[in-house]
């Protein structure tokens, strides 16, 4: 019973979020209801027994992604009520395309049987799904992992070297410039005579 | 009630679809395009992680692991994209990027 209350709690917060997401007409406010729907998810999440992906899905998606999405709506200068444009244009195109959808994902899950279950959901001994997870990542699927951690670190290089720019006019600090820098050439005598400028 | 594998089925499929909406109904605005592929990752790993709880396979759940990070790794570079883009037209409408002559 109260599962039931819990799922449908999380089930109807996280699409109302996702619905609020593609209608609310501030980018910032599509941020907030979408970081709402990753915790109504993450909620999901913990009834469906994924504890680990759970944390998962608020450290990645809440702490990080959701942060550069507000970041760069907000860095970005940007008129956005004209960039909405005529939403009645494609609202008829965008329906016809979700009812399609729709009916598609019905027939085929009324064409779908369920086969025989491996068994229920075993909350085994005494190990977390932290653990569980942990033992399988690190043997059967260990490449797949490191080439997830490759995905990751070319992403990061990717980002850095497209957004990296440099402009003139900006006073740096020179560290070998400052190093060989040395009293003959650093320090010059003149000669002033009396009267005169240098 | 019992809540069995099927609810989270249809929860994830409101989302999918809510997920393709927003791609056609925000068609000029390219955040709101990515918040809304965003929306349609959430839905497929609600359906990994329903099937994995399911068919008691861990599979599932590693796998959601793996699109967790793809997606991220999609944010990023995406923004990066769009913001390089804003910094060279100063705008980021859709219809722009399509006459990216050099």
């Amino acid at each position: 019973m109260i599962q039931a209350l819990a799922f449908y709690m999380f089930a109807i917060t996280a699409v109302i979020a996702g619905t609020l997401v593609v209608f609310a007409r501030n980018p910032v406010h599509s941020v907030l209801w979408l970081i709402l729907s990753f915790f109504a998810t993450a909620g999901l999440f913990v009834l469906m027994g994924a504890e680990f992906l759970a944390m998962l899905l608020m450290i990645i998606y809440v702490g990080a992604v959701a942060v550069l999405f507000l970041f760069v709506v907000m860095m970005l200068d940007v008129d956005f009520a004209e960039l909405r444009g005529r939403v009645a244009q494609y609202l008829p195109l965008g329906l016809a395309i979700g009812v399609i959808l729709i009916i598609q994902l019905s027939i085929g899950f009324a064409a779908w049987s369920e086969g025989p279950t491996v068994g229920p959901v075993a909350a085994a001994d005494n190990t977390t799904n932290a653990h569980e997870l942990g033992a399988v990542v690190y043997t059967k699927y260990v490449y797949a992992f490191q080439a997830s951690g490759l995905i990751l670190l070319v992403a990061m290089i990717g980002a850095i070297v497209l957004t990296l720019r440099t402009r003139d006019g900006v006073k740096k600090q020179d560290v070998l410039a400052q190093m060989y820098r040395d009293p003959k050439t650093a320090v010059e005598l003149k000669d002033v005579r009396p009267g005169q400028s240098l | 009630m019992e809540i069995g594998l099927t609810h989270y089925l249809t929860v994830a499929s409101i989302l999918f679809v809510i997920g393709i909406f927003g791609i056609f109904l925000n068609r000029k605005n390219v955040i709101i395009i990515l918040m809304s592929i965003e929306l349609m990752l959430l839905a497929v790993n609600i359906n990994f992680v329903a099937f994995s709880t399911h068919l008691n396979d861990l599979g599932g759940q590693v796998f959601t692991m793996f699109v967790l990070t793809v997606a991220a790794a999609e944010a990023a570079i995406g923004l990066a994209i769009l913001v390089c883009f804003h910094r060279n037209r100063g705008t980021i409408a859709v219809e722009d990027v399509a006459m990216m002559k050099g």
